[in-house]
Parts: C-alpha cells; structure tokens; sequence
C-alpha cells in the first residue's frame, strides 16, 4: 500500500520548490526568487550568473544572507525564523559538475554510500534498476580512478540516485565532458526524467540542454531572475 | 661485545613499550586536534597551536620539570589522579610514556594536520549531500583520505619517543627496570668507566630501530597511496 501511494507521488513527480534569497558573493549579489512546481527545473545563466551559488543554498551547502528556501511547505532555510536544515539532512541529491567521486571507495562502495549514510534498507530492485539505467553495472569493481569522464558522470548520477532524495540537483553535469560524452549521457538524463521520476533542477548555460531537458527554466542574469517560464524564455537558437 | 646483557635488553623492551604505549594514546588525540586545527576556526586557535608546538622549541628540561609539577605526586593534576584513580605517573614507566608522548606530540600532529587540509573539502560536501552526518564524514571520507599522513605521524611520532631522553630523565629520572630506556641507560653507560663497549651496543641498536621506523613509514605511505587512488 505505502508502496503503491510512493509510487503514485513519484508519479506525479512535482514538488514545489519555493526560492526566495539574497546573498552577497563579493561582486555578485543574488537577489533570486522563483517557486517552480516543474519536474526538471531549468537554472539557466552565463557563468557567473550566481547558478551554482544558488543550488548550493538550496543543498544546505551555504545558508542565504536573508531569505527562505522550502520544498514542499518544509521549510529548510529561513533565516528570519532562524532555520537552516543541514545538508545531510535535506535528502537533495547533488550531482556536481567536478563529480567528486570518492577516490578511495569502489563504484559499488560510491553508488552504496548514500544508502549506507541514510540507513536505508538495502532495495536490490532498485540498485538493479539504476545500474541498468545508467549502464555501469560493468564499472562495479573498478576505482573512480580508473572511469573515462563519461563513466564518472554516470556513476556520480547513480550514487545521488541510489540515496533516494526527494529532489536532484545537477550542477552543469555535461560541463566537463566534450561533444562525444554529452551526446553520450544526455540519454541517460531523458531516461532520468521520464522513467525514474524524480524532480530535478537542472544548472546549465547550454540552451540547446535546457530545451532538451528542462519542463521549467528559470534564466538567471547577475544573480537575478531575469525571466521564468516554459522553453520559450529561453535565447532563440541560431 | 655482541652480547647484549639482561640489562640491556630491559632497556630497549622499555623504550619500546613506552613509545608503543605514548603513540598509541597520542594518536587519538593527536588526531582530534589535528583536525580542530586544519578544519575548525575557534577562538584561542593560535595560542593551541603554539601549546602543541611548545615541546619542540622548550628546553627538554623544561618540559620535564612541568610535567613534574603538574603530574608528580603533589602536582595539580598528578595528586588528583593518583588519590582518585589510583594513576602515578612519577617515576614510573607510565610517566615516561607521558614525557615522550608530550615530547613527541608536535611531530604526530603536524603530518596528520597536513594531511587533513589536504583531503578535498568538495568530496566532504559531497558527502553531507548523500545523508553523511559530520562524523560520519569524518570517519569515512576525511580520515581514510588522510591516512598516509597519519601513519607518517605515528612513526615519526614513534620515532621520536624511543629517543627522548631530556623530559624523561628530568621527569621520572633513571631506575633501571621501571624508568631506564636506551637513551637513559646509554647516558648512564658513558660516565661509567668500561662503559663504552656496552654503550656501543646501544647506540647500534638505536640507530637500527630509526632506521627500521623511517624505511617502514616509507612502506607504508606508499602502500596506503596506493590503496587510496587504487593504482
């Protein structure tokens, strides 16, 4: 029964996240605000605009100046009410840019991690499911060390996956890789969203990845949000 | 002049107990605080700094009379423990172990510090955002990451203890049997006359145990380098 109500939930997969900052970055100030109820919410901006930044906040990684952040009606920052939930205890998956993949745990032990740290039980359904999704069920056994880029990539959307939060964020996750390996994981990232459900914020300063991807875009400029709405708030493609 | 003698060998089996005991106990708390040092900030942070350094450019005299002072018989700390917990440090094997673990504390906590700045911040923060707790991050990420410096504090650390003499002979002074490890024993061999021989015979072994601690903290730097980035 539980199971078939979360199943449902996943179904739907809209969460409403609330975003209401201000923080000052030396030269950059961010002053953002949008509720986006998406299932990939599009974080669109030139580097530099305050993206990263931003998702940091929302990961309880840095604490906003002044503002609230809350997903779902939880509220996980509000600095006038003196609330700020710590990073390890908002369940928000981040797959960053750099990846950071332990370098001393194995694949299996990376993709484990989240679990382990949640106590969670193991779900080999799940495990299954995921490795199948991602293609690395071949990488188990071998050390971050030793995955090409692409490879990184995945496993690093695994482990997120596997710690089953209730919102992704995905900080320029094709930023590091070149032409080859993007086509390679955009798939998975289309996979991500139509099979495994789960609501996502997507960081990019690609506008042909955001058309691609993002059922919402909020377009960033010098720390502001500067439109936000479908595809269309998006530049034009040349 | 091969032969070494009963005595001697109680020498060398202190030394190695009580620098097997002092880096055992310092470990922990070298470690605790290595990581307050490199990952916290906190008022008084230089002045702990300093305190932790202070064994390494004081008079090994001085420290031993400190120690004295404050963990003998009628010490502030040393009358307390031995009336309440039954522990006596002066002139017992136990109060050298605290001598060289105090003696040798800067040089455990320094590569263990290193280490731990060094360990990547980004793959902490990773850590948090899978659940991770922060002494769970500690425990799994920042701490194995940082092992090959831990392991170079404890044999350098080690090092060190096997070879204080200063501190200790000020501290719990020279009984042989309960207080007399090489560096005392060697001491107490040159001002006897006919001493030298047996001196001698320390002094080699001294230098054979340094040499085996710095050729197997090499060792194991590079096997745990190894193991950590999986080549």
């Amino acid at each position: 029964m539980v199971r078939a109500a979360r199943h449902q939930a996943a179904a739907r997969a809209l969460i409403m996240l609330r975003v209401e900052v201000s923080k000052q970055l030396g030269e950059l100030a961010i002053e953002a605000a949008f509720e986006s109820a998406g299932l990939v919410t599009g974080l669109f901006g030139a580097s530099g605009a305050g993206k990263t930044s931003l998702i940091n906040m929302i990961a309880g990684l840095s604490r906003p100046d002044r503002g609230i952040i809350a997903i779902d009606g939880e509220v996980l920052d509000d600095t006038k009410g003196r609330v700020h939930v710590p990073a390890h205890r908002r369940r928000i998956g981040y797959v960053f840019q750099d990846m950071r993949l332990f370098p001393h745990l194995d694949v299996r032990q990376n993709l484990d991690y989240g679990r382990r740290m949640n106590r969670l039980t193991e779900d080999p359904a799940q495990r299954a499911r995921v490795t199948e999704l991602l293609d690395i069920g071949h990488l188990l056994d071998r050390r971050p060390g030793r995955l090409s880029g692409g490879e990184r990539q995945r496993v690093a959307l695994g482990r997120a996956l596997l710690a089953r939060p209730r919102l992704l964020l995905l900080d320029e996750p094709l930023g590091s890789l070149d032409e080859d390996r993007k086509a390679e994981i955009l798939p998975y990232l289309r996979r991500l969203r139509d099979e495994a459900m789960i609501p996502m914020v997507y960081v990019s300063h690609d506008a042909d990845e955001m058309r691609q991807l993002a059922t919402q875009v909020v377009v960033l400029r010098r720390g502001r949000v500067n439109a936000f709405g479908g595809a269309e708030v998006l530049p034009a493609a040349l | 002049m091969f032969e070494i003698t009963p005595t001697e060998w109680t020498a060398i089996a202190l030394s190695l107990r009580v620098a097997t005991v002092a880096t055992l106990v310092a470990t922990p708390i070298g470690i605790a605080l290595a990581w307050l040092l490199a990952r916290r900030e906190f008022w008084g942070k230089s002045a702990l700094d300093a305190a932790i350094h202070l064994p390494l450019v004081l008079p090994p005299v001085v420290t031993g009379y400190l120690l004295l002072l404050t963990f003998g018989r009628r010490g502030l700390i040393g009358g307390w423990l031995a009336d309440h917990l039954g522990i006596v440090f002066a002139f017992r094997w136990t109060g050298a172990a605290l001598a060289c673990g105090v003696m040798s504390f800067p040089l455990l906590v320094r590569p263990i510090r290193l280490s731990i700045e060094a360990v990547d911040r980004r793959l902490e923060q990773a850590a948090e955002t899978l659940g991770a707790e922060p002494w769970r991050v500690f425990a799994t990420i920042t701490l194995p990451l940082a092992l090959p410096g831990v392991l170079a504090g404890m044999v350098l650390g080690f090092a060190k203890a096997i070879g204080e003499f200063g501190a200790t002979i000020t501290f719990v002074s020279n009984i042989p049997g309960e207080t007399q490890t090489i560096s005392s024993a060697i001491y107490s061999l040159i001002q006897t006359p006919d001493g030298d021989t047996a001196a001698l015979r320390l002094v080699s072994v001294s230098v054979v145990m340094a040499m085996a601690a710095l050729v197997g903290s090499e060792w194991f730097a590079r096997r745990a380098t190894k193991r950590l980035h999986g080549h």
